[in-house]
């Protein structure tokens, strides 16, 4: 094999994971939950505030992501983006790893959600009250994706305050998907909208009416 | 891969390197390999990196000695996702790693599993 010269990566000097970040081997199987948001919503610091691990990034490039025809919509075919993700990593117990994937959620980068809602558990939805446009768009391809998803409000100290109900008003929000506060920064806080989200899919789990 | 081609004449994205990217995945998309290989699918070394293994595949191999998911391998390489699962769908062809599936993505995860990853997150 002659790819030498096409050397992206030099083997001896890639830095992995430390030591205390490695999984044991016991870890068998992971599931994931997608954090969607607009800019500067709380994406990257809700991730960082309950992972284990130092959040990591990835990136994707539009062209080799296999995008579906629906989702080019308005996106200039030819334009390579190239969008970093954020992710962290909660051990569960030995056997299952929980990914969070943190992604922008304006329309141009639904390219990247083919792979990232594939097998996902499901979603949270990052609200900054003073940008509730993102949020329109993102919670109406969530709903035709069938992926569901909990809303998540980030109390910023500038953002206007609003009743949970006139808020499930202004977002179109059916009675049965969950709203909650949320301060990004705390852990406890963060790990309290994920487990919104799991209470709510193991609602749907035993109950599967609302899906 | 004609996008790979058109890429060359767009300065603005020359960073990502997609004719490098190209020419290390030996021009395939990695459809076959999206079909089976996801974000969180962990990769686990059968053995240890052998010389003549293509530098990208050795840093997998290595990398992989502890299970990690493909999005880890694609930042600690610095390589996209999809550049990632090409190769690791030619170490899985060749047997040099193992993949251990995600869960079985039900259309909805069924209430055991999402009790295990509730009681996980209580614990935080
Ligand atoms: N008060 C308050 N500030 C927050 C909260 N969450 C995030 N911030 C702050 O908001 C800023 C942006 O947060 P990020 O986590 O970077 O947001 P993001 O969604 O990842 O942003 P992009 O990746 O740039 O789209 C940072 O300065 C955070 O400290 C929160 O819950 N409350
Ligand atoms: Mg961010």
């Amino acid at each position: 094999m002659d790819f030498k010269s096409s050397e992206l990566v030099d083997a001896d000097s890639v830095v992995g994971p430390r030591a205390e970040d490695t999984l044991p081997s016991s870890a068998t199987a992971a599931v994931k939950i997608v954090i969607v948001g607009g800019f500067g919503v709380g994406k990257t610091t809700l991730v960082g505030s309950v992972s284990e691990i130092r959040p990591l990034t990835t990136e994707e490039t539009m062209t080799q992501a296999g995008v579906g025809v629906d989702d080019i919509a308005g996106v200039e075919r030819k334009t390579a983006t190239t969008v970093a993700m954020d992710f962290g990593r909660i051990s569960i117990n030995e056997e299952l790893v929980l990914y969070l994937f943190g992604t922008p959620g304006q329309q141009r980068f639904w390219f990247l959600w083919n792979g990232l809602f594939r097998g996902a558990l499901g979603a949270v939805v990052l609200v900054d009250t003073r940008r509730l446009e993102v949020s329109f768009d993102v919670i109406g391809r969530l709903e035709e994706r069938d992926v569901p998803f909990v809303v998540a409000i980030n109390t910023f100290p500038d953002a206007p305050t609003y009743p949970t109900e006139e808020l499930r008003a202004a977002l179109d929000l059916p009675a049965h998907v969950p709203i909650v506060d949320c301060d990004a920064r705390k852990r406890a806080s963060s790990r309290d909208v994920l487990l919104t989200l799991m209470r709510y899919l193991h609602s749907l789990a035993v109950t599967p009416e609302h899906s | 891969m004609s996008d790979a081609e058109e890429k060359k004449n767009e300065p603005e994205w020359n960073e990502g390197d997609p004719e490098r990217l190209y020419v290390i995945t030996k021009g395939r998309s990695g459809s076959t390999a999206k079909a089976t290989i996801d974000l969180v699918t962990l990769i686990v070394s059968r053995s240890g990196p052998t010389s003549g293994m293509q530098p990208e595949h050795s840093a997998i191999v290595r990398l992989c000695q502890s299970p990690l998911s493909v999005a880890e391998i694609s930042a600690y390489l610095h390589l996209p996702v999809s550049v990632v699962s090409v190769l690791v769908a030619d170490l899985l062809a060749d047997e040099r790693v193992e993949a251990r599936a995600l869960v079985p993505p039900a259309q909805l995860p069924d209430a055991a599993l999402i009790e295990a990853v509730m009681h996980g997150l209580q614990k935080l």
